[in-house]
C-alpha cells in the first residue's frame, strides 16, 4: 500500500469538501440527542431514587425491577425493541425518539441506583434534624438529604451520562442521521474511506470534551475511602 | 393485551426460535470470552503503564491513547475497523475486527481502574517490599497489583457487564450473536417475539451480575456514613 493511495483514501481534500456539511449535521444530531438524554435520564433517576426513599413497598419493588432490568438488558437491544418491536402493537416512533427514549430509560436506570447509593449514605440524623425543625418531607429531601447526596455522586454520574451519551451512535442502526451513520453512507456514496475519518475527528471534537470533563470530575469530588 | 401476548410472548414462536437463540446465545458467550480476557490483559498493561512511565512524552502519549479510545463510541470503532480496513487493502475477519475495536476501547477503560486501583495501593507496601529483596517487577506482580485488583473489584465487574453487553454492537457487522439472530428471526416470522425473548434471555444472564454490583456499590458508599 502506497503512501499516495493512503492519501486518497482517507485524507481526500475533494471528499472533504463534498461530504463536510453532512458530517456536520449529524454532529448537531448527535450533540441534541446527548444533551437530551443527559438531561431526561438525570432527572428522571433522581426523581426515581427519591420516590424509592418514601418507602412506599409497591412503589419500591417497581422502581427497583425497573433499574435492574434496565441495567442488565443492553442498549442496543432496548432501542430494538422500541423501534423494531412496538409497531407491532401500534405503538410506532421516529428513530430518533426511540434512540432518545430507550438512552433516557437505561441512563434514568443507573442514575436511580447512584442517587439512591447517594441519598442512603447521608446519615437518618440530617433528614430527622430537617423534619424537627419544620420542613416537610420533600423539603427536608429537596434541600437537605439529596444536596448532600449528589456531592458523593457527582463523579460516577457524569462517568455514567459520559458513558451514554457515546451510545447515541446506537442511533445509527435504526438509521438516525447522526454522525456515524452519516459519515457511514457518505462512505458507500462515495467508495472512500475519508468520510469515515471525518466522522471519527468528528466523534473526537464531540467527546474529547466531555472525556475530559470526567476526569476532573472525578480527581475534583473523588469519592471519600 | 391480547395483541402484546401474540407479538411479544408468543410461545409458539419462543419454541421455534428457542435453538437458534441458543446458537447465538453461544456466539455471545464465545465473544466475552474472548473480548474480557483481552480487554483485561491490555488494560493491565496500560494500567501499569501508568503508573511507571515517567518519561513526559511517554505519559502524553498514553494519555493521549486512552482519552482517544474512551471518546470514540465503541460501535464507532468497530464500524471504522470494519469498514475502513478494506481501504488500506486489508480483509479482516469479522471476529478479528470486533476483536480489534472491542480492545482499543476495553483497555482504556480497563487501563484506568487499573491505575486507580495501583495509584490506591500505599507506597510503604512497594517499599517494604523491595526492601526484602523482590525485584520491581516481582513487587509489582506479587505486592501491588494483587492489592489494587482487589480494591477496585466493583469497578472490574461493573466495567465487564458493560463488555458483555457491548457484544451486541457485534451485530452491526453481522456477526452472528444473539441479538442478531433474534433479528433476523423476527424478520422470519414477521413477529418481534424473537428480540423479546433475546432481551428475557440477556436479563436473565446479567441480573445477577447486577444485583451482586448494587450491593457492592452500598458497600462501598454507605460503609463509612
Amino acid at each position: 500500500m502506497d503512501f499516495q493511495a493512503l492519501i486518497f483514501s482517507f485524507f481526500n481534500l475533494e471528499i472533504v469538501r463534498d461530504y463536510w456539511p453532512d458530517i456536520v449535521r449529524g454532529m448537531a444530531v448527535t450533540i441534541e440527542l446527548g444533551f437530551l438524554v443527559s438531561v431526561t435520564g438525570v432527572v428522571v433517576g433522581l426523581l426515581l431514587a427519591m420516590v424509592r426513599a418514601l418507602q412506599i413497598k409497591t412503589l419500591s419493588f417497581f422502581i427497583i425491577c425497573f433499574a435492574d432490568i434496565l441495567r442488565a438488558v443492553p442498549p442496543l437491544v432496548v432501542i430494538m425493541i422500541l423501534f423494531f418491536a412496538f409497531p407491532y402493537i401500534q405503538v410506532s416512533m421516529s428513530a430518533f425518539v426511540a434512540t432518545w427514549l430507550s438512552l433516557s430509560l437505561v441512563l434514568a436506570a443507573f442514575a436511580e441506583e447512584i442517587c439512591w447509593a447517594g441519598i442512603v449514605s447521608v446519615p437518618k440524623g440530617q433528614a430527622e434534624a430537617a423534619r424537627s425543625t419544620g420542613l416537610s418531607w420533600w423539603q427536608s429531601m429537596c434541600f437537605v438529604v439529596v444536596p448532600q447526596a449528589l456531592r458523593l455522586t457527582v463523579a460516577p454520574l457524569t462517568n455514567r451520562v459520559i458513558a451514554i451519551t457515546k451510545s447515541t451512535a446506537l442511533g445509527s442502526v435504526v438509521g438516525l442521521s447522526e454522525v456515524l451513520n452519516n459519515s457511514q453512507s457518505a462512505m458507500s456514496v462515495s467508495g472512500n474511506a475519508t468520510p469515515l475519518m471525518m466522522g471519527a475527528l468528528g466523534c473526537l471534537i464531540i467527546f474529547v470534551p466531555v472525556v475530559l470533563l470526567g476526569r476532573w470530575t472525578e480527581t475534583r469530588f473523588r469519592w471519600k475511602q | 393485551m391480547q395483541e402484546i401476548l401474540q407479538n411479544f410472548f408468543n410461545l409458539e414462536i419462543y419454541y421455534e426460535v428457542a435453538p437458534y437463540l441458543l446458537r447465538g446465545l453461544w456466539m455471545t458467550l464465545f465473544l466475552s470470552a474472548i473480548v474480557i480476557p483481552v480487554g483485561l490483559a491490555s488494560g493491565l498493561l496500560i494500567g501499569v503503564l501508568s503508573v511507571t512511565l515517567k518519561a513526559r512524552w511517554a505519559r502524553f502519549l498514553l494519555a493521549t491513547y486512552i482519552d482517544i479510545f474512551r471518546a470514540l463510541p465503541p460501535l464507532y470503532l468497530l464500524i471504522f475497523i470494519y469498514f475502513g480496513t478494506p481501504f488500506l487493502g486489508l480483509d479482516l475477519p469479522k471476529l478479528l475486527a470486533v476483536v480489534i475495536g472491542f480492545m482499543l476501547n476495553n483497555s482504556s477503560y480497563y487501563g484506568e481502574i487499573f491505575r486507580a486501583g495501583l495509584e490506591s495501593v500505599p507506597k510503604g507496601q512497594m517499599e517494604a517490599a523491595r526492601s526484602t529483596g523482590l525485584s520491581s517487577f516481582q513487587t509489582l506482580r506479587w505486592v501491588q497489583i494483587p492489592q489494587a485488583t482487589r480494591n477496585v473489584m466493583p469497578d472490574l465487574i461493573s466495567n465487564t457487564l458493560e463488555v458483555v453487553k457491548m457484544t451486541t454492537l457485534a451485530s452491526a457487522v453481522a456477526m452472528p450473536e444473539l441479538l442478531r439472530v433474534a433479528r433476523d428471526a423476527q424478520s422470519l416470522f414477521y413477529n418481534p417475539s424473537p428480540i423479546v425473548l433475546a432481551a428475557l434471555i440477556y436479563l436473565a444472564l446479567l441480573w445477577p451480575v447486577v444485583r451482586l454490583l448494587s450491593r457492592l456499590e452500598h458497600r462501598k458508599l454507605g460503609g463509612g456514613g
